[in-house]
Formats: structure tokens, C-alpha cells, sequence
């Protein structure tokens, strides 16, 4: 009776509320760097299973294999010389020039859509209706009108990159505090002012989030861009070696996009965080 | 015939606008008041009865539909730096510093002098030093001087409304707009920056506009309080608080304050039941 009694009253646990911070550096960075080392022994223990091994190349099959073919200096006259280097100069280039050049659009277009209704009214259908088109959907059109040169691979990566920065800079436009816009209108500041001191700074946040975006964007849309034919490129470097069934070449490709991709995407977060202290 | 110069003269001001689904609606339905120079003028009455509609075409942020609104007898078309405007959301840029926040509207300044050779007068843009000792000034007035290299979000919630109290007396104006600045604040930062205004307007008289939803904060503040109907709005009654200048907190101590808070609440809570009727 007793026992059942001191049952009766149940004890109650002690909670804390859930830690959302970041935690510290050191334990984040070794966490993140024991996750990378964990995933490649993870990658080479499949790789030397009987079963797998045949279609997954391992990271000893890229040492021994793909880089010495790929970064021979090419004195046996057997391969071409420091060819990976090629390849990742190639796509670095198109990323870059057609991200480079749909950020330097998208941000007159962008602010024009945000200040103006009639412009944001012709446009809108239009961005986004090609925003959910695949990019390799538009290689057949492309190739028929830029042909086969660079044009035509920067023009995709320049397309769907310039998409996303549009409407995310747009998005920034919008989300316009208009509090501030009547502030400085009391102050007397005419429209032209406002734009420039309230609505661009005020935009800024959205305008490095945009380029981030737009960076990753454009390495996603690199393959298809090659696929309008080109020999140097990681993209086509990938689908010659998928034809050959080269695996090896197939994962060095994939990596070293990746590596570009997040070596960028750190850069540009870098920025954002200095010159967006006030936030 | 009161022989105080008039500011600012409302005559007849109706505003209607369309709400999200079509109907008309009146805001304001014919609102006279004059507001005289270097008074310190409440606005009180239930929410929704067009206070804030009424201070934003003072403003020139929105125009009458009706009516008209003179300042010092000409009318007002739009913004214009003889008004200052302090918002109930501190309207602070964020990415300014305090500082920089604060000399923010003195680009739209501009300081008349005489040419000392052709003795002609002209006008010329403020120079940065200028400025600089202008949000100084007016930093070391509300008591931020420490803090003018700080961004708005480092600050609290009275900071923020204090940076933004000196950036609406940096700008120099003949009338100040205030609409329920205190409203989002703690009662003791709220007491405390009353007082602040009381000093500022003490030692820089200025046409106050100032709307409040508290009767006791109006009391205190204001030379004559203005209690409004309920939606449309109209001027109901004009209140002339006679409790000596300088206040500060230990004015509500007196008895008159009271009398005068029990009578004007009274008057506002009927136009609160109107509304909810």
C-alpha cells in the first residue's frame, strides 16, 4: 500500500532547452573534419568489396590511376600534360564568366523590378516560367543559336544562374522595410536618394546571398553546359569517362566541382560576414 | 481670440480610403484644430480612430481627401523638413551606425548665408564637420554620446527611440511628429524618456504633435490634450492642461493631474465602448 502510494507522485525529470548555437569552433571544425576523413575510408572500404568495387572507384583508384594519367607532364608523349588542370581551368572560366555576367544583369533587372510595377509585370511571367525548365532542356536551342563555341556554355550557366540571383535580389527589393522609405521621406529625400541610400543598402544582405546562390547554381548547370560539346571541361571530362567507363575519372571530376564549388561558397560567405556586420 | 501664432491650422480634413475588400471607409470625417507654435499638443482616443492618419498627412505621407492642412498658412504638399517624424518602430537604419543614423536627413539641409562680397543671401549644403557636430550634439543630449559608433541592433529598445529622437531634433524642425514613440517600451524606460522630452522641449521649445494611447503620458506631456471619437474620426473634446512647466514624474503627484486623467480617461473609455458597440 505504502509503495504504491510514493509511486503515485511521479518525479519530474529535469529538461533545458535545446541548444541551438553553432558551439564552438575548435569542436565544430574537428567534427567536420572527422566526418570528411570518415566518409573517404567509408568510400574506400566499399570500393575494395569484391561485389562493389567493379562499378565504385576508390580514392586509391583516383591515386593510382586517374592522376597520374590526368597530371603527367606529359614527357612519354603518352598523355597530354597537367590535363586535369585544363579541364578544371575550362570550368572554372565558364562558371565563372557566366556567373560574372548574369550578376552584373541581374541586379539592374532586379532593382528595375522592384521600383517599377509595369517592368515587374512583363517580366515576372517570363522568369518564372523558365525557372522550372531544366537547363539541359535548352541545350538543343542553344546549340542551334550560339553553336557549339564557349558562348554556348556560358550562355546556360549565364541563364539559370542569372534566374536565381533575379528573383532572390528581388526578393531583397521587396522585402523593403517601409518605415525607413517614410523616414527618409519625411527627411526630404527625394526618389532617387531613397533609392540609393534606403533601397540598395537595404537589399545588400539579398544581393551576397543572391551571388552565393547563383555560384552554386552555375556548377550545378556546368555538365549540362558541356554537354554542348567541348573536349576540355570537367563536365565532358565526366562524360567521356562514363563512355570509356573510366569510374576513377568519373570521381576525381565529381570531386574537384565540389572542392570549387565549396572553396567559392566560403569565399563569398566570407565576404558576406564583413560587410554585413550590422546584421 | 487666441493671440498665439498658429502653426499648423487642420480645417475640415475627411480622409476615406478603400479597405481589402472594397468598401469605403472614413478615417477621418472632418477634423478642425489648430496647433499653436511651441505648444506640446497629445493626441488620445481609441485605436483605429485615425490618429496616425491624421499625424501622416501632417506628415504629407498621405494626402485629405478632404479639406485642407496649412503650415504657417501655406499648404502642405508633401514631407518636408519643417516637420520631423519620430515612429512608433524607430525607423533607425540598420546598417548606419548611431551616428551615421542621425546625420542621415541633414544631406537634405540646407543653411542660408550671406555672401560676404555681393552680400546676396545663398544656400548651401551642410559640411561634414557640421553635421558631426550636429549628431553630437544631439547624441550627448539623449544621453548616447558612447555609443554613436554602435548599429541599431546593439541597442535596446529606449536607445533605439532615443537615437531616434535625436535625429528628429537634429534635423532642426519647426514641428515635431510623434507617434506613440514610447508605445513599445517598459514602463520605467518609458518614464524615463518621457522626462528626457520634457528637457529637450524645456531647453528647444518646439511644436510638439504628439499621439499617445495612454492618458497619463498625455497628461503629463501636453499643454492641451485632444481626445478623438471613434472611427470616423473627429475632435471631440480639447482638453487645456494647466499644470506649470517644467514637468517631470512627480508632476502626476499632484492632484490636478489626477483630476485631469480621471476626466479624460472617462472621455476616451465612452469613445472605447462606441467602438466595441
Amino acid at each position: 500500500m505504502l509503495s504504491k502510494m510514493n509511486k503515485g507522485v511521479p518525479k519530474q525529470k529535469e529538461r533545458k532547452l535545446k541548444d541551438f548555437s553553432d558551439g564552438s569552433a575548435r569542436v565544430r571544425v574537428l567534427t567536420m573534419v572527422l566526418s570528411v576523413l570518415c566518409g573517404v575510408l567509408l568510400w574506400y572500404l566499399l570500393s575494395i568489396l569484391p561485389g562493389v568495387g567493379v562499378i565504385l572507384a576508390g580514392p586509391q583508384d583516383i591515386v593510382n590511376d586517374a592522376m597520374p594519367e590526368l597530371m603527367s607532364d606529359g614527357s612519354d608523349g603518352q598523355f597530354e600534360a597537367y590535363l586535369l588542370l585544363k579541364h578544371i581551368y575550362w570550368s572554372f572560366r565558364r562558371v565563372l564568366g557566366g556567373w560574372l555576367i548574369a550578376f552584373v544583369i541581374a541586379l539592374p533587372v532586379a532593382f528595375l523590378m522592384g521600383w517599377y510595377k509595369t517592368f515587374r509585370n512583363i517580366l515576372d511571367p517570363w522568369i518564372q516560367f523558365f525557372r522550372t525548365i531544366p537547363p539541359i532542356a535548352l541545350i538543343p536551342l542553344v546549340i542551334l543559336l550560339m553553336g557549339t563555341g564557349e558562348r554556348s556554355k556560358i550562355s546556360v550557366i549565364f541563364i539559370t544562374s542569372f534566374l536565381v540571383m533575379t528573383v532572390t535580389i528581388y526578393q531583397g527589393v521587396k522585402n523593403l522595410d517601409l518605415t525607413l522609405v517614410k523616414a527618409a521621406y519625411t527627411f526630404g529625400a527625394g526618389d532617387l536618394s531613397i533609392f540609393i541610400r534606403v533601397v540598395v543598402p537595404s537589399a545588400f544582405p539579398f544581393i551576397l546571398t543572391a551571388a552565393r546562390l547563383g555560384v552554386s547554381t552555375a556548377l550545378t548547370t556546368l555538365i549540362a553546359a558541356e554537354m554542348t560539346g567541348t573536349f576540355y571541361g570537367l563536365g565532358s571530362m565526366i562524360q567521356t569517362a562514363q563512355i570509356y567507363f573510366r569510374m576513377d575519372k568519373v570521381m576525381l571530376g565529381i570531386i574537384c566541382i565540389g572542392v570549387i564549388g565549396f572553396i567559392l561558397d566560403r569565399l563569398l560567405l566570407l565576404a558576406e560576414k564583413k560587410l554585413t556586420r550590422w546584421q | 481670440m487666441d493671440e498665439r501664432k498658429k502653426k499648423i491650422s487642420i480645417e475640415g480634413v475627411k480622409k476615406r480610403f478603400l479597405s481589402h475588400d472594397g468598401k469605403e471607409v472614413i478615417a477621418l470625417n472632418g477634423v478642425n484644430l489648430g496647433i499653436y507654435e511651441n505648444e506640446f499638443v497629445c493626441v488620445v482616443g481609441p485605436s483605429g480612430c485615425g490618429k496616425t492618419t491624421l499625424l501622416n498627412i501632417i506628415a504629407g505621407l498621405e494626402h485629405a481627401s478632404e479639406g485642407k492642412v496649412l503650415i504657417n498658412g501655406n499648404p502642405i504638399v508633401g514631407p518636408g523638413n519643417d516637420r520631423g517624424v519620430v515612429f512608433q518602430q524607430y525607423a533607425l537604419f540598420p546598417w548606419l551606425t548611431v551616428k551615421k543614423n542621425v546625420e542621415f536627413g541633414l544631406a537634405y539641409k540646407y543653411i542660408k548665408e550671406t555672401d560676404p562680397s555681393t552680400g546676396e543671401a545663398r544656400y548651401r549644403k551642410l559640411t561634414k564637420a557640421e553635421k558631426a557636430e550636429i549628431s553630437e550634439k544631439y547624441l550627448r543630449m539623449v544621453d548616447l554620446q558612447d555609443f554613436s559608433d554602435s548599429y541599431p541592433k546593439e541597442l535596446s529598445g529606449g536607445m533605439k527611440q532615443r537615437v531616434a529622437i535625436a535625429r528628429g531634433y537634429a534635423m532642426n524642425p519647426e514641428v515635431l511628429l510623434m507617434d506613440e514613440p514610447f508605445g513599445a517600451l517598459d514602463a520605467q524606460t518609458r518614464a524615463q524618456l518621457q522626462e528626457d522630452l520634457l528637457k529637450t522641449w524645456d531647453t528647444e521649445k518646439k511644436t510638439c504633435f504628439f499621439i499617445t494611447h495612454d492618458v497619463e503620458e498625455a497628461v503629463l506631456l501636453a499643454s492641451r490634450v485632444v481626445i478623438m471619437s471613434a472611427r470616423p474620426g473627429r475632435v471631440k473634446e480639447i482638453i487645456d492642461v494647466d499644470l506649470p512647466y517644467p514637468r517631470n514624474q512627480a508632476t502626476k503627484l499632484m492632484p490636478r493631474f489626477n483630476e485631469y486623467k480621471n476626466a479624460i480617461w472617462e472621455n476616451v473609455y465612452q469613445e472605447y465602448l462606441e467602438v466595441k458597440r
